[in-house]
């Protein structure tokens, strides 16, 4: 049993092909804890979306499993919600009915009263008490995107993946939707595994931020810890001394390390590295997952 | 003005310019001089037959259409009853045929190895005129009438089988995922999010099917013959009655439109904005 309420352990994917395999991630040992929140940031093709299918069960591993809350991950669940980059609302649906749609799956024996008084109350979460009847095609890119996370929480899951959820948003949008987010987040402390391309979004969202070095076998090389104090504010959170410290470190395993560290083999074990930025020259170096061999790790100096 | 009022001007000028002409072309000559004696006696009176123009077309169309359920006997019953014949027998064709194309074509849609393996099956069948089965029907049925339904539903069933099965086959992933994610087992997939996306598209299969099960009652009413419209287009062609044939015509246009428009709103309601 591990530590951990959700832990994918020794996932690796490969795609068969005719001449070469394509492997898309090998090995990955990740933990997440109860009510966190990871952000998991890479370039485009290293697999972060196959890795968030894996998760919530719409696409097997080749190999390695997933474990959340000590039962294998071996299909989709309603335990799992996902809130999908395009929305995928029901575009015959209005938004209460996209919402209740989910409400109905998850608690079948309620009333019609209760599901809808249920999904009412998520889209009031979300700012969405006036569009209650519109479909999606009548509301914008932001206010799907926030029907979309109001159905994921309202069905109340044990762990909620977002894949890019605002991705196709404009910045405007997406800065009040985050902080929507990180309100509900903090009502209800769901653990969230949530896949980005935006440095400043998962800094101000994330407990921690997993960086994966680019594909083909990609892996996820560290594991940096946002130790910023909550809550956060878009605003505020920049002021913080360390912010800049974590942000370049970020930039630059983005922009450089990622590259370098693209198909190289992980050390020893595939284990992660966990990184505390705000620490100085923080060495600060543990393995992750359940192979405890502890290997003396040599970190970049930041 | 608006577009609608300036294009229904011009629906009407160009009607009444239509009619103009036809009405012209189609009067009977002037007795130019008296006849001969010989020539009476040789029926030179009568007029030579010819295209009756809309003036007496239209008359003899008000005549009908006031009283169109008459019932004069096996070749003489009204218009209304004649089209209410044709339009029972698409229906029941038709309805048979949804029955079968839909549930058929959700299978075929949903999956690959039915697709594969029933394709050139459908290949083979669809091109077939549908009219070319009537012998056929005729010899395994032995009843005329029932023989023409059948052939509406073998008509009918290639739209709505193939619109079917495209439809659910291209239902975005993403849809069948919020599903799989939500635990709906199969039955509340295909219900509540496979049928609901891929009902515009079935609905165009049905409109297509519609359409050509119009097309195709009047051709096979001239075969089987007894009642309906398209009966009675030939046996009036028998009769050398013209304007009968020209009214019913119309008749088959306006209720080919009407069954259109009913698809059309029913297509409308299931029609979605993404």
């Amino acid at each position: 049993m591990s530590k951990y309420f959700l832990s994918m352990e020794g996932l690796t994917k490969i795609f068969p092909s005719k001449e070469e395999d394509m492997v898309v991630f090998e090995n990955i040992n990740i933990g997440l804890n109860k009510g966190e929140f990871v952000c998991i940031i890479g370039h485009s093709g290293c697999g972060k979306s196959t890795i968030m299918n894996v998760l919530a069960g719409l696409d097997s591993p080749t190999s390695g499993s997933v474990i959340m809350d000590g039962h294998e991950v071996s299909g989709p669940s309603l335990d799992r919600g996902v809130v999908f980059q395009n929305y995928s609302l029901l575009p015959w649906l209005t938004a209460m009915q996209n919402v209740s749609f989910g409400v109905k799956a998850r608690c079948p024996d309620w009333t019609r009263e209760q599901v809808i008084a249920h999904s009412r109350k998520y889209l009031e979460m979300v700012g969405l008490e006036e569009s209650l009847n519109k479909k999606p095609a009548q509301l914008s890119g932001g206010m799907r995107q926030r029907v979309s996370i109001a159905r994921a929480f309202a069905t109340n899951p044990k762990l909620l993946l977002l894949d890019e959820p605002f991705g196709a948003l404009d910045a405007l949008t997406r800065g009040i939707i985050q902080d929507e987010l990180i309100k509900i987040w903090g009502e209800t402390q769901q653990t969230v595994f949530m896949i980005t391309h935006d440095v400043d979004e998962a800094i101000l969202l994330a407990d921690r931020v997993l960086l994966m070095t680019n594909g083909p076998k990609a892996r996820v090389a560290e594991s940096v810890l946002i130790n910023l104090p909550r809550p956060r504010k878009r605003d505020t959170v920049i002021d913080d001394p360390n912010y800049y410290k974590i942000r370049n470190h970020l930039v630059h395993f983005l922009v450089k390390r990622s590259e370098e560290l693209s198909g190289s083999v992980s050390d020893e074990d595939g284990g992660t590295i966990v990184i505390d930025p705000t620490k100085d020259t923080s060495t600060k170096v543990e393995n992750t997952g359940e192979q405890d061999t502890n290997p003396q790790y040599e970190r970049v100096a930041l | 003005m608006s577009l609608n009022f300036r294009a229904g001007v011009l629906s009407l000028v160009i009607l009444f310019l239509l009619l103009g002409i036809w009405e012209a072309l189609n009067q009977p000559p002037d007795a130019s001089k008296a006849l001969s004696e010989f020539e009476l006696l040789m029926g030179g009176s009568d007029q030579e037959a010819r295209v009756p123009p809309p003036s007496s077309v239209l008359k003899h169309a008000y005549d009908e259409l006031s009283n169109p359920f008459y019932d004069a006997g096996p070749n003489d019953k009204g218009i209304g009853i004649q089209i209410a014949y044709s339009i029972y027998r698409v229906l029941l064709g038709y309805f048979a045929a949804a029955l079968i194309a839909i549930p058929l074509g959700f299978v075929i849609g949903m999956s690959p190895l039915m697709y594969r393996a029933l394709n050139p099956f459908i290949q083979v069948l669809r091109p077939i005129s549908p009219l070319a089965w009537m012998p056929l029907a005729l010899f395994i049925i032995k009843d005329s009438e029932q023989s023409a339904i059948f052939v509406i539903f073998i008509c009918s069933i290639w739209p709505m089988l193939i619109n079917t099965a495209f439809g659910v086959a291209s239902v975005r992933t993403d849809w069948v995922r919020v599903a799989q994610t939500h635990e709906l087992s199969q039955l509340k997939t295909a219900f509540q999010v496979i049928l609901p996306a891929a009902a515009p598209t079935i609905l165009t299969g049905m409109r297509i099917s519609i359409g050509i099960a119009w097309l195709v009652i009047v051709a096979a009413e001239m075969l089987v013959g007894g009642t309906g419209i398209g009966y009675y287009v030939w046996n009036e062609w028998n009769n050398l009655d013209l304007n009968s044939v020209i009214f019913s015509i119309l008749m088959i246009g306006v209720v080919g439109m009407i069954l259109d428009f009913a698809l059309g709103t029913v297509a409308k309601i299931v029609q979605y904005e993404e």
